[in-house]
């Protein structure tokens, strides 16, 4: 069916619209990365010396390091010398409410769709911006502050809840954890910090947009939420960057802390610049983000659509301590063009009657790999301990690739791990049997590749389900049936 | 004028000759049925009729309400008003029955500069046409023949033709895999939807489908051509005396 392969095509090229430039003044530290510049970072963000030790303990450790190998993917080495760590947006003065934000800011976000106006409060979004490396505007904080719900920028946070952070900073993934989160701990400029107080349940979805607009700069956001006992908040996170010709990197870290009966809901839309149609430009994504149920009963679930970046290097995890606890990892990960995805999820069981699950969608087309890399680990200790994955893979035309490394140990003889897995192709038969009642091809194709994702597009929020649609470029399924 | 005319259609598929010059035509009202042994190309005819393109067309002309149906694509054929009830209805997993119908119901309605339906009317549409093939509303929201029994499959094929409402449909084997409850069901629906406007092609190998839609006439098929044509009764004598007996191409309707 040569014609259905070409528009399929056509379909999955679609232009990446978030790639302008804002034209903004920053203030920007050199390239380079040692030990002045993680103290000027520091400084500049006037941050007690506890961070900066944080900082530059991380910073030693990383020295010792060397980029993770053994993923699915290909690039050439990057050049940590050549980043630009710290970039902010230059204002005059200290912000005291939106209106003060420079409008060219607040232009962009509106391009982008981002909810920063107070008359969003109706779709009841609190939103933190970061541009760049720094956090631009909060909305809500004093709604959210009556329930003793504290979001905002982590900059902030490290002033008026020191405390807070220093306790929780670190404490799910270590400075040492990996290359990218050290990395990330030496550099990190700003991010999102939330804490839910015991037996709130905040009243809003909380979202952070994070806005990648400077040249040669890196973004190494970092993110902290945590839910006291019974708490429950639900957590947005969107991603969008200029099309640029060099490769960007990207270097978060988040971290979730669950206590007693909490639940965290955390839902990201990743649409990071993913290069051209040659696969030029484009950012590096090397994310971690964990979460831990360090209370019983606690619950966490991470919800990702991935359609962006050249190279997505990914695995939200949740470490399953308390007993009863639950861990959820919902994921649509597109590979496109020349895109490289390498992403799944790890589930480490240590408290009783822990229960994971894991459904996976990976759509490839072009000439993208998509790899979903999970690990499923039930310690001693962990009994009755449930885990179910589920893995799809959907092929768009014939020059992509799906690749599964599903890892599976078991140290408990009364736990049960359940696998799954599929790979399958949009069939002519399923295309044909669409326009044969009418339905054009692209809406055919749309129609399909919504089905294959529902699962994982059901466990997002409602405004966030239709931006995923709208960036998978299809529509989701009406309100009938 | 013919609902259908097909002249000396000839079609093929990878530089294969299967359709050798079928003569066909079809008036408004009129129910044909089309039999003959495997291998004879009735479901090429049905399926090159809907446009599939694994098929080339090499010769003749088919005309669908007077419109040339061979320039049309498969979707522009469908929403003119020709309807193809699979022979293997698709499965399409995570798209519910309601929302694929009412997506092919708004796209045949815009191309005929119809407003869409909204939901409340669509509902309402769907309920009415369910009571028709005995279908629990729970259809609806189940993905489209996923995890569907082959009487389900049928019937939501007939269910889509009574919701779509087309000029000329095509029932392709739907007989095949039919206990003959499902069977009275299904041809309960078909029957329901003759009418003045509508013509009806259908494709069988077997003459029990045809107990329980009477055709007004019966064509048989071989090695591509209509080798005879005739009442209801031709079927009857086809299903006694198998289809040996017929050599020679006779005059065609």
């Amino acid at each position: 069916m040569p014609t259905d392969t070409g528009t399929i095509e056509t379909l999955a090229n679609k232009e990446y619209e978030w790639g302008f430039v804002t034209d903004i003044d920053a203030d920007a530290l050199p390239k380079g990365l040692n030990e002045d510049i993680i103290r000027e970072i520091s400084r500049r963000k006037d941050e007690p010396e506890f961070l900066l030790d944080f900082r530059l303990k991380a910073y030693r450790h990383w020295l010792t390091m060397v980029p993770p190998q053994w993923a699915n993917i290909k690039y050439p080495p990057i050049d940590f010398q050549d980043i630009i760590y710290y970039s902010a947006p230059k204002s005059k003065k200290k912000l005291a409410s939106l209106d003060e934000v420079d409008p060219e800011l607040l232009r962009t976000y509106a391009k982008l769709g981002v909810p920063l106006a107070e008359q969003k409060l109706l779709a009841n979004v609190a939103v933190d911006a970061v541009f760049d490396s720094v956090s631009v505007a909060t909305t809500f904080k004093a709604k959210l502050a009556e329930m003793g719900v504290i979001f905002g920028s982590f900059s902030e946070a490290v002033k008026t809840h020191p405390d807070l952070v220093r306790k929780y900073l670190g404490s799910v993934v270590p400075y040492s954890d990996n290359f990218y989160a050290t990395l990330n701990s030496a550099v990190f400029s700003d991010g999102s910090f939330c804490f839910v107080p015991k037996g709130v349940r905040c009243p809003m979805e909380l979202s952070t947009y994070f806005r990648i607009n400077a040249k040669e700069t890196g973004q190494f956001e970092r993110t902290l939420i945590i839910a006291e006992e019974g708490a429950y908040v639900s957590y947005l996170e969107g991603c969008t960057a200029p099309m640029r010709d060099e490769n960007q990197l990207h270097a978060a870290v988040v971290e979730l802390v669950a206590l007693d009966n909490a639940q965290i809901k955390y839902s990201t839309v990743q649409n990071w610049y993913p290069g051209d149609k040659q696969g030029k430009g484009g950012i590096y994504n090397f994310v971690t983000k964990r979460g831990k149920c360090l209370g019983q009963n606690s619950r966490i679930s991470w919800t990702q659509v991935e359609t962006g970046s050249a190279i997505t290097w990914k695995y939200p995890s949740v470490i399953l301590q308390g007993d009863n606890s639950i861990g959820e990892f919902y994921s649509v990960a597109l590979a496109n063009n020349y895109q490289q995805a390498d992403t799944g999820t790890k589930m480490i069981h240590i408290g009783k009657n822990t229960r994971s699950t894991i459904v996976s969608k990976g759509i490839s087309a072009g000439h993208g790999q998509n790899t979903y890399r999970g690990l499923v680990k039930v310690l001693k200790g962990a009994a009755d301990a449930r885990n179910y994955t589920q893995c799809d893979s959907l092929l768009l035309g014939d020059q992509c690739g799906a690749h599964t490394f599903p890892y599976i140990e078991m140290k408990n003889t009364t736990s049960r791990a359940e696998h799954e897995a599929s790979t399958s192709k949009i069939g002519e038969d399923q295309l044909f049997y669409c326009k044969q009642r009418g339905i054009a091809l692209e809406d055919a194709v749309n129609m399909i590749i919504n089905g294959f994702c529902k699962e994982v597009f059901k466990e997002l929020p409602m405004e966030f389900a239709v931006e995923a649609q709208k960036l998978l470029g299809v529509s989701l399924e009406g309100s009938v049936g | 004028m013919p609902i259908l005319e097909i002249k000396d259609l000839q079609a093929g598929i990878a530089g294969r000759q299967i359709l050798r010059g079928v003569n066909l035509t079809i008036v408004p009202g009129e129910v044909h049925a089309i039999m003959g042994p495997n291998g004879s190309g009735k479901s090429t005819l049905a399926q090159v009729l809907a446009g599939r393109d694994t098929y080339v067309v090499t010769g003749g002309s088919v005309r669908l309400d007077g419109q040339d149906l061979l320039e049309l694509s498969p979707e522009e054929r469908a929403c003119a008003g020709l309807f193809l009830a699979f022979q293997y209805p698709v499965e399409i997993p995570g798209v519910s029955t309601s929302y694929f119908l009412k997506a092919a119901l708004n796209a045949v309605r815009k191309y005929h500069g119809q407003p869409e339906l909204d939901a409340m009317d669509f509902l309402k549409l769907m309920k009415q046409k369910m009571k028709l093939l005995d279908m629990d509303p729970s259809f609806l929201s189940r993905a489209v023949n996923e995890g569907f029994s082959g009487g389900e499959k049928k019937r939501n094929e007939i269910l889509q033709m009574a919701v779509l409402d087309p000029k000329l449909a095509i029932l392709d084997e739907t007989d095949s895999g039919l206990d003959i409850d499902a069977l009275r069901i299904v041809a309960g629906g078909v029957n329901s939807l003759r009418g003045p406007d509508r013509g009806i092609l259908l494709v069988t190998h077997y003459q029990r489908l045809l107990n329980y839609i009477v055709p007004d006439y019966v064509h048989v098929l071989r090695d591509g051509q209509i080798i005879k044509s005739g009442d209801k009764n031709l079927a009857l004598e086809l299903e006694a005396r198998g289809y040996g007996w017929l050599e020679e191409p006779a005059a065609v309707h």
